[in-house]
């Protein structure tokens, strides 16, 4: 074996170049055969009219009929489409924000933190799925929200929070903008849960000297937050922000309407160019929002 | 005196905010937890106590009832050994194929590799949901580029139902989320130094055993959280799970169509009468058994869990 691949007469860089290829291979497999024949046959039926049959598929060319139908005679596509695109750019910045505000919490020293850590990641265990799904149909819980008073405070909460915010002279957009994340306190939280442990893990790798640098200097806890802390972790917002992006795909309005289309009415055309509106969409929004934070980004190195 | 002062101020501060932190965590502690202690206290109550203004949190009639209930309507022995076979199949696989590329992409380069990488990278970018159809087909009518049809004479193989396109998708790393794993595993050997693998080569192993001996053992913490990630991941999926498998008893279908079942059973036919705070009962019932073995498991590994992932190389 050894003769025919001619590995002993190999330079060590040609070895470990096909070593490389070696390892790599079983990807290589599935991502032709489970990503990329899938995606061009995707692409394919998209712009085909799809008849399935005993036979298998009958695939006739119709060019851009199934986004055309997609686009202007689909009564909810559209509509799904905003939803999705809609509660990507509200939710993301939240949940970032958000995350790497309990990053730096949970990397203080107090009482009970390591409790506080375990809690907070819980949801990435719990969030997903059906459990998301059933959970918001679950009338109990709506019913109790209510009586339990969990309801009342929140809406008291955001009522009042909301007069005293525009006293304040901030104006309505931001305000509704704020108090709906107070709202959705439980959605917000329950994204963040990878986040948080992406921006803990970066935080600790932020040399202790820095700090003890910069109280030698003076500067307080909030100034080395934004001095130190917020521009070492500012390349993890980028991953975090297409993370968070990346996460929201799994289940929405979007996926399920796709879904329908294509396996309860079996409209494997129209199905897929919508597949691609959306994929187009979210590519969209993950070359705009990379571009802006990477302007914004600072690396050490 | 102005010294003394300028402490105490400093005090000061520190115990608001202090107190401020407590509040905060504990709140949101409270947020998280919430919806877990919601089910186990509803789980426990009895029927009755639905309508009673007096319970709030703890029952007044303990009962299994609902246990009982939903552990029958979800066949949920049954759908616990089919979920954690499942997941601990794909589990390993992913983990073995993901490590494997993760580390040719680091450390074995060969031409074109950067352009495969870009490959991992789109996988990771482009949403599931645009490949699922053909994918589905694909499975459904399983030939493997007219290869099983020359070994069964003109036969190809309907995978739907079986565990085969978890085993397929996972054992060449194109699984739920594996992307993301490739790209951690590879960022965690990227982080390890070339020196040691270099004493390994000079000391005569090689590329295969330097990558057993000398780089796995090392990069446990980015292992670990491969392991409990696909884990978790795969046992809450209803992705692909309710698509390939729909009528094999796993948690996600069984979860999924617990509601439809439990109506039938209680008040047969979909019409039903049956009191929807009922239902809505045993169904929280059902969610609790569903999560239950891995919120056991969390208990068990959580501050490795914490810790691992603070040490693996997603930070790069």
């Amino acid at each position: 074996m050894k003769s025919i691949l001619r590995l002993d007469r190999r330079s060590y860089k040609e070895q470990k170049a096909f070593m490389g290829f070696f390892y790599v291979l079983p990807w290589l497999l599935g991502f032709i055969f489970f990503f990329l024949i899938p995606l061009l046959s995707s692409l394919r039926y998209s712009l085909s009219s799809v008849q399935a049959n005993s036979d298998g598929l009958i695939v006739h060319f119709s060019g851009f009929q199934n986004y055309v139908e997609a686009l202007t005679v689909n009564t909810e596509f559209n509509r799904s489409l905003a939803d999705a695109m809609m509660n990507m750019v509200i939710n993301v910045p939240l949940i970032v924000i958000f995350s790497l505000f309990l990053a730096v919490l949970l990397n203080q020293k107090f009482i009970g933190r390591s409790l506080a850590r375990s809690i907070f990641f819980l949801p990435v265990i719990l969030a997903s799925g059906v459990i998301l799904s059933l959970e918001s149909s679950s009338l109990i819980q709506a019913v109790n929200d209510q009586n339990a008073g969990a309801g009342a405070i929140q809406g008291l909460g955001t009522f009042e929070l909301e007069g005293l915010m525009l006293d304040a002279g901030l104006s309505e957009w931001v305000v509704n903008y704020l108090t709906s994340a107070v709202s959705r306190i439980y959605s917000i939280v329950s994204q963040s849960g990878v986040q948080i442990l992406i921006f803990l893990a970066g935080i600790q790798t932020i040399s202790p000297q820095l700090y003890e640098a910069s109280k030698m200097e003076g500067a307080t806890g909030y100034e080395a937050f934004w001095k130190i802390t917020f521009p070492m972790v500012s390349p993890l917002i980028l991953v975090n922000s297409i993370y968070t992006i990346i996460d929201s795909f799994s289940n929405n309005a979007m996926t399920d309407l796709i879904r329908e289309t294509g396996f309860t009415q079996f409209n494997f055309g129209l199905s897929s160019a919508m597949a691609w509106l959306y994929f187009a969409a979210v590519a969209l929004i993950l070359a705009v929002s990379s571009y802006l934070i990477s302007k914004k980004v600072f690396y050490y190195d | 005196m102005h010294a003394t002062r300028l402490l105490s101020l400093e005090r000061w501060k520190k115990w608001i905010w202090s107190f401020v932190r407590l509040t905060l965590i504990a709140g949101l502690s409270f947020v998280i937890l919430y919806p877990v202690l919601q089910k186990i206290s509803t789980a426990f109550k009895a029927k009755s106590d639905l309508y009673s203004p007096i319970v709030v949190w703890l029952p007044e009639n303990y009962t299994l009832d609902n246990f009982v209930k939903a552990i029958g309507i979800m066949d949920y022995w049954q759908a616990l050994l089919n979920t954690f076979t499942l997941s601990a199949l794909t589990t390993i696989l992913t983990a073995i194929s993901c490590a494997l590329a993760g580390y040719g992409f680091a450390r074995l380069k060969f031409k074109g590799s950067q352009l495969l990488f870009a490959g991992v990278i789109l996988t990771i970018l482009v949403p599931p949901i645009t490949i699922l159809i053909p994918v589905y087909l694909n499975l459904k009518d399983f030939s493997l580029m007219g290869l099983i049809p020359l070994l069964t004479g003109g036969k190809s193989l309907n995978l739907l139902n079986t565990y085969w396109p978890f085993i397929l998708t996972s054992a060449t790393a194109n699984s739920l989320k594996a992307g993301l794993y490739i790209f951690i595993f590879r960022q965690f050997f990227r982080g390890i130094p070339k020196e040691v693998e270099e004493a390994a080569y000079i000391d005569g192993a090689g590329v295969g055993k330097t990558f057993y001996r000398i780089m796995l053992p090392n990069a446990i913490p980015s292992i670990v959280t491969v392991l409990l990630f696909s884990f978790v991941w795969q046992w809450n999926d209803s992705f692909f799970t309710t698509t390939y498998l729909t009528s094999s008893k796993v948690m996600a279908t069984q979860l999924g169509s617990l509601p439809y079942n439990l109506a039938i059973l209680l008040e047969d036919g979909a019409n039903s009468k049956a009191d929807p705070f009922y239902l809505s009962m045993v169904q929280d019932t059902g969610i609790l058994l569903a999560i239950l073995p891995l919120i056991i498991i969390y208990l068990f590994v959580q501050r490795y869990f914490v810790e691992s992932i603070e040490r693996t190389g997603i930070v790069g």
